[in-house]
C-alpha cells in the first residue's frame, strides 16, 4: 500500500504544483500509512529533492515514447508503476496535464476519481474529500468508496511542507505502452511567464481599460510583481485578449494567493471563476462596483489614474 | 461519418448558488437550466465537420426526463438525434460508463465533449471515455478539422497550446476557442420536435463517489478601502498584513 504521486516537471524543474502535490500525498501517507512514492516522467534534473517535500521514493520512467505528450501512454506508464507499487491514492496536479492523464488513470485502477481537490482528505471514517463545484460558487465533499482512489489537487490548495531529506532514486522501465495515435506537429509555450493556473499571484483587468492598446499597464504591474496576466469574458469576447486569460465561469477558475482586478466590475459569473482567491484587490472607479463587496481590499479610483502610481510603487517596493 | 456529442444540463450561469435539506441537496427552485456552454461548442464544431459530409450528429445526456428541453435545443441546432440515458448520474465516472455502454458497438468516427460541465466541473469524462473505450483522448481543444482518417488539432497544454494529429476514432473536449456557438434558427426549432429522441435504460455502473454535503465560501470580512491617491499603502498591507507579495 503506497500513496504515488505523479510528478509534473516544466523546463527540467519540478512545478510548484508537483511540490504541493507530494506535500499532500506525504500528509495522506501520514493518516493512512504506506511509503510516499514519486513518479517522474519529465527529465527532472534532480530527482532526490522530491524527498525533501516528503517523498521516500523518486521512480524515474524512461521511454522515447514520452518525448511527445500523449495521455494514453503516459496514464499507461503511470498506471503500471500504481500497479506494480500497489498505489492506493493517487495524486496529480489539476493542471492540463494532469487532467488529461487522472480519467485514464483511473479506469486503469478501477479507481474512484476526484478532480478540483482543494484541501487535504478526511479519513476518520473512510475517505472524504473536498472539491470545488459550480465554477468555484460552492465546494462539496465527497467520500470516495472504492479501495483505490486518483486524487488531482487544484494547485495553490495546501502548503508545501519540507522534511530536510532526500528521496532514494531509482529507474523504470515501462513494458506495456500502447502504440501512439497522436502526433505532435508542434508546440508553442510562453517560457518565462507563470501558466495562469499555477501563478500565485494574478493581475486581471477588464472594459475598464477601454481598449488592448492599453494592456501594457496591466502588464507592467504584473511583471513587477510576478504574477501571470488575466482578463474578464467581455475583454476576451472583444479580441482584446486570448480566451486562454479569461477567468470566470466559462473561463478558467484560479485559486492565486492574490487576485488583482482593475476596471472589472464583478459580475456574479466572473466571482465565480475568482473567489477562491486567498487576498482580492479591486480597483474600480465606481464605488458602487459589486466587485467591491468580494474584496480584501479596494481602491476607487481611475485605472489610468492609479495602475500609474501602483506600478512605479510596485517597482520600488519590490526591488527593495 | 458519425459523431457522437455527449451534453450536460446545466444551471444558467447567472444563478446563485443555494443547497437545501441541510447542505446535502442542490437548490434547483427557480433555476433556469441550460445546456451546457463548452457542449454547445463541441456540438457546434461536430456539425461543422459532419453536414458539409452528408454525416450525423447523435447528441447524448445521461439524466431524468425533465432535461429534454434542452436536449431540443441541441437538436434545433442541429443535431441529427438525441439519446437519453434515463438515469440520475452519481458522478462524472458514472456519466462516462453510461456513454461508454452505448457507444462501444456504434462505430463512431470521433467524440466531442465540452471541457467541462460547468456545474460539477469533473472535467474527466473525455479521459475517462478515451480509457473505457480504449481511444486516444484529447482535452480542451481548441481547433478541429477532420481529412479522411486523420484529425488535425489544436489543445491548451500548460502554458501553451500544441499542434497534433491524431487517427480516428478519438474523443476530443471543446475548449472555448474551438469556435462560436450556434444560434438555432426558426427551421432548426421547428425540426427539432420532431427529430427522434431515443431513452435508453442504464446499465450497471461501478459506484465510487458519493457527494455528502456542500458548502459556500466564506464570505469576505469586509473590505479595506484606500485612497486612490495612496497605491504604497496597498503594497505596504499586501506585504505586511496579508503577507500576499
Amino acid at each position: 500500500m503506497s500513496v504515488i504521486i505523479f510528478a509534473e516537471t516544466r523546463d527540467q524543474q519540478y512545478k510548484k504544483s508537483t511540490l504541493e502535490a507530494v506535500s499532500y500525498g506525504k500528509e495522506v501517507a501520514i493518516k493512512t500509512g504506506g511509503k510516499v512514492i514519486a513518479v517522474s516522467m519529465g527529465n527532472a534534473s534532480d530527482p532526490s529533492i522530491l524527498g525533501n517535500y516528503g517523498a521516500d521514493e523518486v521512480i524515474t520512467l524512461h521511454s522515447d515514447a514520452f518525448a511527445a505528450f500523449s495521455p494514453e501512454i503516459y496514464a499507461a506508464a503511470f498506471a503500471e508503476v500504481c500497479k506494480n507499487q500497489g498505489g492506493k491514492t493517487i495524486i496529480i496536479s489539476n493542471t492540463y496535464s494532469g487532467k488529461s492523464i487522472s480519467g485514464r488513470v483511473a479506469v486503469l485502477l478501477q479507481a474512484a476519481l476526484a478532480t478540483n481537490v482543494v484541501d487535504y482528505p478526511d479519513t476518520t471514517s473512510g475517505f472524504r474529500i473536498k472539491r470545488g463545484v459550480f465554477s468555484g460558487k460552492a465546494f462539496a465533499y465527497v467520500e470516495l468508496q472504492s479501495e483505490t482512489k486518483v486524487l488531482a489537487i487544484t494547485p495553490n490548495s495546501v502548503e508545501i511542507k519540507t522534511y530536510g531529506s532526500n528521496a532514494v532514486v531509482s529507474a523504470y522501465q515501462p513494458t506495456s505502452l500502447p502504440a501512439s495515435a497522436t502526433q505532435i506537429e508542434s508546440t508553442q509555450t510562453v517560457s518565462g511567464k507563470v501558466p495562469l493556473t499555477e501563478a500565485e499571484i494574478v493581475v486581471s483587468a477588464g472594459r475598464g481599460m477601454k481598449g488592448p492598446e492599453n494592456w501594457h499597464m496591466v502588464e507592467d504591474l504584473a511583471t513587477s510583481l510576478g504574477a501571470a496576466t488575466a482578463c474578464s469574458k467581455p475583454v476576451s469576447d472583444m479580441h482584446w485578449r486570448p480566451h486562454s486569460e479569461h477567468v470566470g465561469q466559462t473561463g478558467i477558475t484560479i485559486k492565486p494567493n492574490l487576485y488583482i482586478a482593475i476596471g472589472i466590475s464583478g459580475a456574479i459569473q466572473h466571482l465565480a471563476g475568482v473567489s477562491s482567491s486567498k487576498v482580492i484587490v479591486v480597483i474600480n472607479k465606481d464605488a458602487e462596483a459589486p466587485f467591491f463587496k468580494a474584496a480584501d481590499y479596494g481602491i476607487v479610483g481611475d485605472a489610468f489614474e492609479v495602475l500609474p502610481k501602483l506600478i512605479q510603487a510596485a517597482k520600488t517596493a519590490t526591488a527593495s | 461519418m458519425k459523431v457522437l456529442v455527449c451534453m450536460s444540463v446545466v444551471p444558467d450561469t447567472t444563478t446563485k448558488i443555494t443547497f437545501t435539506d441541510n447542505d446535502t441537496t442542490f437548490n434547483t427552485q427557480g433555476v433556469q437550466f441550460i445546456m451546457n456552454p463548452y457542449d454547445e461548442l463541441a456540438l457546434t464544431k461536430a456539425l461543422d465537420i459532419a453536414e458539409p459530409v452528408g454525416g450525423t450528429v447523435t447528441i447524448i445526456h445521461v439524466g431524468p426526463a425533465d432535461a429534454e428541453p434542452a436536449i431540443r435545443k441541441a437538436l434545433s441546432m442541429g443535431a441529427t438525434d438525441a439519446v437519453r440515458i434515463n438515469a440520475t448520474p452519481t458522478d462524472a465516472q458514472f456519466v462516462a460508463e453510461q456513454i461508454a455502454a452505448y457507444a462501444r458497438d456504434k462505430a463512431f468516427d470521433f467524440i466531442m465533449t465540452g471541457r467541462e460541465s460547468i456545474d460539477y466541473n469533473s472535467g474527466a469524462v473525455c479521459g475517462l471515455l478515451g480509457a473505457l473505450l480504449a481511444i486516444p483522448s484529447i482535452n480542451v481543444i481548441t481547433q478541429l478539422t477532420v481529412t479522411d482518417k486523420t484529425a488535425h488539432l489544436e489543445r491548451d497544454i500548460d502554458g501553451g497550446r500544441e499542434t497534433l494529429t491524431c487517427s480516428l476514432p478519438f474523443v476530443a473536449s471543446a475548449q472555448k476557442d474551438l469556435c462560436e456557438p450556434r444560434i438555432p434558427n426558426m427551421r432548426g426549432i421547428m425540426a427539432a420536435r420532431t427529430k427522434p429522441l431515443q431513452v435508453v435504460e442504464p446499465t450497471g455502473s461501478s459506484n465510487h463517489a458519493v457527494y455528502s454535503r456542500f458548502e459556500l465560501p466564506q464570505p469576505k470580512q469586509g473590505v479595506r478601502m484606500i485612497s486612490a491617491d495612496n497605491p504604497e499603502e496597498l503594497l505596504h498591507l499586501l506585504r505586511n498584513e496579508a503577507k500576499v507579495i
